[in-house]
């Protein structure tokens, strides 16, 4: 297994931070956010990789005969998918109402809470 | 029903109340669903205390394997809730606020929209839910899932006032940056399950330690991660920004709640993954970890209270004396010892009754007059007599005033990690509780000249200054039909009752002994293991539990002796409409920015890993 995908992992979380820390729009800030996880499904993903190994479904192929691939981690990226839905559903309805109430949607001019 | 069978019961009894309040809440009147979703929170608090006190033995644990899927030979698949006593009082405690944020909020808001009067109970109960899941999950995942239900749900009630434009901004704030510290959180889960192929923590730490040794980079890394996520929660220096905007702006029940438990939930985890997963032989070394935790807690400790005596918005004031107490609570957890964990989990306990009492009383300010800008309220709380009081004996008790449980919590912190803590704790409680009283005198006695500002209209040099800092002004009161004119009994019966608490957290000797049993539990690596893994349970070595001192007692009345004067020299003075010169430039790091964060929080990252390397 190559370390491929842990370097992209990690590029895509660092590409994320840079992205949101420098937006001159909420919306593309959330959608760095989104960025920032996908960093996770894909560490999760590799590491559960294996070489050869094919999808672990035993419908079709007697256990032990061949190598699967772990559906642990394939669970813990469901449930993450789950967790990123509701958080970037919460967010881009906030900035809605951002959007709504300031009139703007860029942080540089939201400056109402300071010190 | 054995103790371990209630430990499921803890979390679905509030998931159940949200649901049936979320199902029902449109057809029941507004008394209905708030009393149901007290009736609730309470069933909850309940479950919590009976198997806190039920627990065989002290040093047993009960344990959960859901769904029956029990380990073999100490290998599992299951998912496990344990009932470590620090983590049965947490969720006490979590119930209990929650019960008294529920109880605070029954007068407070505005008559909700028709169809809509469950959704603030519902919400609350759901936050609970996630907090109490948080304090008795035995599975790192779990931890996570957990970890972010409360953060969701804390950002919508961040932003419950969604017409305000502050509310939605502070909230936006909370969660982006919240939410990535979580995702970091579950990088760092996702190395230890490539290293270890488990999701337990009982189970991570015993395959850490079939390979002892010194820490290699994917340890190392992986701790970091994990760690982050829970100091962002926990508002440690620097991730500690999103703090104060999101208590600015948040509903004064939520408040309670955000402060007086939530941020220290970011600290049990912190605890509870170093000792259960880190603290053995292939773990991280204690030295690393004990100059890590120290360093961000004077940092934090320090910057809060520098921040908090700053400010004249007072929920803004309260919000960073919570970052300062934090501070405080890491540099008793970076002793690594039952003596230090003891008396921080006094000092959250008290902390959490005076701090939510603390917020009750801005709250009724904010509902009288609109306002929670020190300057602007000078002597108008002269009316308000019971609250004045509650909000001057909610500031001495902040101070460390003996025989309340905050002075008792830092006494023990002081003792167990030295002298020079003991100047720390002394400034950073003496500079926290004279911002607290030196507000209450301008606000609830007129003490000192009447500012300026309050006096005659603002002018553009006003505004100017006002740039620079938040001053509270004009804030939308949160009751129904603008402002109160009467203070309803329920808001001033819960912090009487929040502040009786604390001070009998100071009294109660059976609860220290609880507590000092509880952290030789909580800081025995391989008790947690066995324990969880094949259901034995070794006595832990037994420290003396924590005690009042005399030098702990003298620490306290000299503190509340700094804090006073402090405050007595400060109303002396006009208030100022400037910020002062020194502090600008950290006030200009508090910019509201989500970017500045975002930079702050990386910085934040490499800060931790240097410290551990």
């Amino acid at each position: 297994m190559s370390v491929l995908p842990y370097v992209i992992a990690a590029w895509l979380f660092l590409i994320g931070c840079y992205g949101l820390a420098t937006s001159r729009n909420l919306i593309h800030a959330v959608g760095c956010l989104a960025v920032c996880q996908s960093s996770t499904y894909v560490l999760l993903l590799a590491i559960g990789y294996r070489d050869g190994g094919t999808a672990p479904v035993f419908s079709d192929i007697t256990p032990g005969s061949r190598p699967v691939v772990d559906p642990v981690v394939q669970a813990l990226t469901l449930t993450d998918i789950v967790i990123g839905a509701t958080v970037t559903a919460l967010l881009l309805s906030l900035v809605i109402q951002v959007a709504k109430r300031h009139r703007t949607v860029d942080p540089d001019e939201l400056s109402e809470l300071r010190g | 029903m054995s103790v371990a069978q209630t430990l499921p019961l803890i979390v679905a009894t509030p998931l159940f109340g949200a649901a049936v309040l979320v199902g029902a809440g449109r057809r029941l009147p507004r008394y209905a669903a708030e009393m149901l979703g007290c009736l609730f929170a309470a069933g909850a608090a309940a479950l919590a205390l009976y198997a806190s006190a039920a627990t065989p033995s002290s040093t047993a644990r009960p344990v959960e394997w859901l769904g029956g899927w029990r380990p073999h030979g100490g290998a599992s698949v299951g998912i496990v809730l344990v009932g470590d006593r620090i983590g049965l009082g947490l969720a006490a405690l979590v119930s209990l606020l929650a019960l008294a944020a529920l109880a605070y909020a029954w007068r407070y808001f505005a008559e909700p929209p028709r169809r809509h009067a469950g959704s603030f109970p519902a919400l609350v109960l759901l936050f609970q839910a996630g907090m109490c899941g948080f304090s008795l999950t035995g599975d790192l995942f779990n931890a996570f899932v957990f970890f972010e239900l409360m953060g969701v749900v804390a950002y919508a009630l961040t932003g419950y006032r969604v017409e305000e434009a502050r509310a939605v901004q502070g909230a936006l704030v909370f969660a982006l940056v919240n939410s990535l510290g979580a995702y970091t959180t579950l990088l760092g889960i996702g190395l230890l399950y490539a290293r270890t192929g488990e999701l337990g923590l009982a189970q991570i730490g015993s395959a850490l330690d079939a390979h002892p040794g010194g820490p290699d980079a994917l340890v190392i890394a992986s701790f970091v991660l994990v760690v982050t996520g829970l100091l962002v929660k926990a508002a440690a220096v620097p991730f500690h920004f999103w703090l104060a905007d999101a208590h600015a702006v948040a509903p004064t029940p939520v408040c309670m709640l955000l402060s007086g438990v939530m941020v220290e939930l970011g600290l049990y985890g912190t605890a509870r993954v170093y000792w259960t997963v880190f603290a053995g032989p292939g773990g991280i070394p204690a030295p690393a970890a004990h100059r890590a935790l120290l360093a961000l807690g004077v940092l934090t400790a320090v910057l809060g209270a520098v921040m908090c005596w700053q400010q004249r918005h007072l929920k803004r004031l309260l919000a960073y004396s919570t970052i300062a107490h934090t501070g405080l609570f890491l540099v008793g957890l970076a002793t690594l010892t039952p003596e230090g964990l003891g008396g921080v989990a006094l000092y959250v306990l008290a902390h959490a009754g005076v701090k939510a009492a603390l917020f009750a009383c801005v709250g009724i300010l904010l509902d009288r007059f609109g306002s929670v800008d020190e300057l602007q309220l000078h002597g108008k709380g002269r009316e308000l007599r019971w609250a004045g009081v509650l909000f001057g004996v909610g500031g001495l008790a902040l101070a460390g005033l003996p025989p309340f449980g905050t002075a008792l919590g830092k006494a023990v912190i002081e003792e167990a990690a030295g002298g020079w803590a003991t100047a720390l704790c002394v400034l950073v409680s003496a500079a926290t509780g004279g911002a607290v009283l030196r507000a209450g005198a301008r606000v609830f006695l007129g003490l000192g000249p009447v500012p300026e500002s309050a006096a005659t209209e603002s002018r553009p040099a006003d505004d100017a200054a006002a740039a620079e800092e938040t001053t509270g002004k004009e804030e939308e009161p949160e009751t129904r039909g603008g402002r109160l004119s009467r203070i309803p009994d329920s808001m001033l019966i819960v912090p009487t009752a929040l502040l009786a608490a604390a001070l009998a957290v100071g009294l109660d000797p059976a609860l220290r002994t609880g507590i000092g049993r509880a952290a030789d539990a909580f800081t025995d690596h391989a008790g947690y293991l066995t324990a969880v893994l094949y259901g034995r349970a070794a006595e832990p070595a037994s420290t003396p539990p924590p005690h009042w001192t005399m030098a702990g007692v003298l620490g306290g009345l000299l503190a509340t002796a700094l804090a006073t004067a402090l405050a007595l020299v400060a109303v002396r003075r006009p208030g100022r409409r400037e910020p002062t010169r020194w502090a600008t430039p950290l006030r200009r790091l508090h910019s509201g920015h989500v970017g500045d964060y975002v930079a702050w929080f990386l910085a934040g990252i490499t800060l931790l890993a240097a410290l551990i390397v």
